[in-house]
Parts: structure tokens; sequence; C-alpha cells
């Protein structure tokens, strides 16, 4: 795999290099609001892509992630606010020639091969990347030639990845880009996401799988009820659900441990106690000194998928 | 092709694009063997069972395996535009296929000329396998000029009803699809006379035909060989264009309609 990486970048290079518009965002949506009928999708909601950066768009089912990526893809125009992608509308053919899709599909064109698959969509677009870079960066060596309809579920993702590719796009949107792929697969599709991203690509991917978002986006945008809850690095969301977990067994009441400084919360779990807080080491010194008995001392951070529970509950 | 390639050195050769779609809707509609065998196979079928067997039948200077063959010509050819674009059509809505090809460059209008294109292929190949059966095993004797203008006229008549499997693909889901295209495409045919020739029906039956589409494509094939009815060829003309105009203009408000929902 790094050598394919390798091997890619040099060839690469010619197309990448001039990048006029470095500091612009790549893309934005502006205080957008998006209404299906009565049902209110986005809600003034703000958001920006940076040239290069891969940005994971969490939240759940329902909190407007899919309608965020079409109004970006100019499938869909918003109720109010503005929608800017290298800086002019989406539904512009000159900016589609820069955008690259990985959307939900059910089904494709079954009977028609993989190659003639990208074949067609690189037929779309003025500069497409040359048909063997689209097949070793989607690791679609060997099947090539078989019908659509003949794939295994990861194998369809990957040709769907492809296909996202084949236009050589500034902007990837990846809609649940690993769903049906096995632990392997997944991890092989998270390298060459990294791949695009070194290029100097711009990455945006919705997830289910908070650990997808943590291993690769260089920022998570959680978005619940169509309005932007938390924004952040994976390190500073995690943060932000209340801070490090102290586990031990100490006689300091609760009330004193409280009162500690950014302390957020503590609890008891059998013999033990659980303090929550945002800078634990000043805590834990704080709790050395004034408990000479404290043991079993154990200090862990929340798992993105915890901080990402306590911000989407409602 | 090779002209736009020199005009527009980094844009995209749309005309690249509208071809490709083309072979490659063909291409699948090729392979997909529910399609290409049941839209070749029934009407050759039912023209050697009803057609050819009545080789030497003559009905008042009507050659019957000929008038026939101007009535299988159309069912044909109708069934392969209303199956080709109606159920590969709202399929490929169902799955969001459509979506995301939208979200590329593709001209939108390339897709439904390649779906027409494709359809007039079909419609093509269907018409002269039955010319050819007609010809060798029926006894058929067809003028260059004949055989010219029925091949003309399966292209028209393929744009005309492939503007119906646009709006059916536009109305109906995707699984629903080919039942409710059977339960139109079956009953107009046979009312329409492309099964059995219209004035060997009872007479109550025959009244419905001058209201189907159907009925005005067949007459216009008929008229061809002089077998045609006595309303005149205008008017068959007007029936099918009004309907054509009809069946595009209706789906091209509920296509926009769709896209303002969207």
């Amino acid at each position: 795999m790094p050598l394919t990486a390798t091997a890619y970048e040099t060839e690469i290079q010619p197309t990448a290099g001039p990048r006029i518009e470095h500091r612009q965002p790549v893309a934005t949506l502006t205080g957008v609001t998006k209404r299906y009928g009565s049902a209110l999708a986005l809600d003034r909601l703000n958001l920006s892509l940076r040239p290069g950066e891969i940005v994971a768009l969490l939240g759940p089912n329902g909190a407007g992630k899919s309608t965020a990526i079409k109004l970006l893809l100019g499938l869909s125009s918003p109720t109010s606010g503005s929608v800017r992608v290298f800086g002019s509308d989406p539904r512009n053919a000159a900016t589609r020639t820069r955008v690259g899709a990985m959307l939900q599909v059910s089904r494709i064109t079954e009977m028609i091969k993989v190659r003639e698959h990208l074949d067609l969509f690189r037929s779309y677009y003025p500069r497409p990347l040359p048909v063997s870079d689209i097949v070793r960066i989607a690791q679609l060596q060997g099947i090539e030639d078989r019908l659509f309809g003949q794939l295994s579920g990861g194998q369809k993702q990957r040709v769907l990845f492809a296909l996202a590719l084949c236009g050589n796009p500034d902007l990837i949107f990846l809609d649940e880009p690993t769903v049906g792929m096995d632990i392997e697969a997944r991890r092989g599709l998270w390298a060459e996401i990294r791949v695009l991203s070194a290029l100097g690509k711009t990455v945006l991917l919705t997830t289910h799988y908070l650990e997808e978002a943590d291993a690769l986006a260089d920022r998570i945008i959680v978005i619940n009820k169509g309005r932007v809850i938390s924004e952040g690095t994976p390190a500073e969301i995690k943060r932000s659900s209340g801070g490090r977990r102290i586990r031990c067994h100490t006689a300091l009441s609760h009330e004193l441990l409280q009162s500690l400084p950014t302390v957020t919360s503590v609890e008891s779990s059998g013999e033990a106690t659980i303090v929550t807080a945002i800078h634990a080491e000043k805590v834990v010194r704080e709790m050395l000194l004034r408990d000479e008995t404290l043991s079993g001392l154990e200090i862990a951070s929340p798992a993105l998928e915890d901080a990402f529970l306590a911000l989407t509950k409602t | 092709m090779s002209t736009a390639a020199i005009l527009h050195p980094t844009t995209t050769n749309s005309v690249r694009i509208y071809r490709k779609e083309a072979r490659y809707e063909f291409v699948k509609l090729l392979r997909t063997r529910s399609f290409s065998l049941a839209t070749i196979g029934f009407p050759v079928m039912f023209y050697v069972l009803f057609g050819i067997v009545n080789k030497h039948s003559y009905e008042g200077g009507v050659h019957i395996a000929k008038y026939m063959l101007a009535g299988y010509a159309c069912f044909g050819l109708i069934g392969s535009a209303l199956f080709g674009i109606g159920v590969g059509l709202s399929s490929d809505l169902a799955a969001g296929w459509l979506e995301l090809k939208r979200s590329s460059p593709m001209p939108v209008a390339a897709y439904l000329f390649a779906k027409c294109a494709a359809a007039v292929a079909f419609g093509l190949i269907i018409v002269s396998i039955l010319t050819l059966i007609g010809i060798s095993f029926g006894d058929v004797h067809l003028s260059p000029s004949e055989l010219f203008k029925m091949l003309g006229l399966t292209i028209v008549g393929s744009i005309c009803f492939a503007s119906m499997g646009l709006l059916i693909a536009l109305l109906v889901p995707a699984n629903a699809a080919p039942g409710i295209i059977n339960l139109i495409y079956l009953p107009m045919s046979y009312l329409s006379g492309l099964w059995v020739p219209i004035q060997f029906m009872p007479r109550w039956l025959q009244h419905f035909a001058p209201v189907l589409p159907t009925y005005h494509l067949s007459q216009l094939m008929l008229s061809i060989f002089h077998y045609g009815d006595s309303m005149s060829l205008i008017t068959h003309w007007n029936a099918l264009i009004g309907f054509t105009l009809l069946m595009l203009g209706i789906s091209s408000l509920i296509f926009h309609r769709k896209e303002q929902n969207a």
C-alpha cells in the first residue's frame, strides 16, 4: 500500500500543482435552512471546509448530514441561506468538474462491467484520472472485468469510491463510505482517503462509525436536528464531553471532590469513586495531597462514542 | 468529435458523453436477458404463431401475414420503449443512481438521449428480425421503399413511446413499474389491433381504438402497405405527435416539481 501511495503521488503532481485559493474555504454553507414541507432538516447551519482537510460530519439518523451533502452537491437548493463551492454555485457544470461524490446508492447498473463504469464516468470530466490510477487507489485490481452485479458488498463500495475519483476532483464527498465493508477493507479505504488528503484534496465524509471519524478526520462536526452542536479535532470533541475520567479508591467526600477545580461530576461505582474533570492532572495532584490512602488510581480518556452520546443526548 | 476536441481542449467533450452513455445503455439492455429476450422474443413468437401461419391467407386483397407484420412491428417497438425506459429509469431513480450521476457534470440530456437511443436501437432490431422472418417464411414481399419507411416509422414510434415510458417512470414506484406497464401495454395493444386485425374483433371493442396512440402508430405502419383505415394520415400523425407532446409536457411538469421538492 505505501508503494501505491508513492507512485500515485508522483504521477499526480503536475495536475495537483497550482493551487491558487489556498486559504479560501473550498466549500461553505452559510446560515442554511432547509425545510421539507413542515419538517426542518437544517436550521441556520454554518459549515466551512478548508483546503486539504478531512472533515467528518457526525450525527444520529435524521440529523441532516445527507441533506447538507445534497446541498453542497447542488442536488437540492436551500430554503434560505447560501451554498458556495469553489466560490460559485454548486449547480454550475464547471464547479461539478472539480467535485466527486460517493453517495448511498442502493443499486447501480448491474450489467455493466467495472471497467465500463469507470470509462463512462471518466468521460464526464475534462481531466480525468488515468484508469490505472483509479484501479490502484480503489483497489479494484482483478475485478475490472466483472459485472457490477457480481461483486460483493465491499467491492461494490470500492467501485462507488472509484467513481468519486474518476474526475480527479479537488473536493470529495463520501456519504457513509465504508458501509458493508469488513474491518480490513475499511482500513484499506481509510489509508486511501488519507492519500487523497495528502494530495491536497478536501474530503467531507459522513459516518456512523465513530472510530472512523476518530481515525480519519482532522476536524469533526457534530450535528443534531439540523444544527452544529460541536466542532473541533477528535481530541477537542472528546474533551468537550466533560473531560477525562479518574477512577480510584478514596476516603475523600463527594462534596469535597465536587469542589475541586474543573471537576464536572463525581459518582460512586461499587467501592470506587469516579471523578470526571477537564484538567485531570491538577485534580489528581490535589487528591493525592489530601488523601494518603488513595489507591487503585486509573485515568482514562472518554471514548469518542461517549462524547458523541453526551453531545447528541436530548 | 474531433472538431469539438480541438475547439475546447480542456472542457469535456459532450459528443463523447452522449455516445458513451448511449452505448452503455444499449449494452446494459442487451445483457439484461429478462429485457432483451422478452422484448425480442414475444413479438417474434406471436408473429410466428399468428402471422406466419396465415402466409396463404388473403382477405379482400390484404395479405394477412404482411398485415400482421405491421401490427407486431408496432407491438415490439412499443414494448422495448415502454420497458426499457419505464422500468430502467424508475429503478435508476429509486436506487439513487440517477442522483449520483446528476452530481457529476453529466448533462441530464445525455442520460435521456441514451435511454431514447437504446429504445430506438432495440425497436430497429425487433422490426428487422420480424421483417426478415416475414420475408423468409411468411411469403411477405416488401419493396425497398416500404422497408425504408417501416424503419423510419420505427424510429419515430420508439421516440413517441419512449416519452410515455418517461412519464410512467416518473409516476410509478420502481417495483410496481413492470406490472403497471403490462397493465397498460397489453390491453392497449390488443384494442388497437396489433395482435389480431381490428376488423376481426367484436364491433363494440373496435370503438376504443381511435383514442389509443398505439392505434394511430399501427395505422401509419399499415398505410405503408396501403392497408390503412379510412381516416386521413394527417389525423394519425396529429394524434401521435399530440400524444408525445402531452407525455413530454406532463413529464417535464412532474420533473420540475420533484426538483423543487428535492
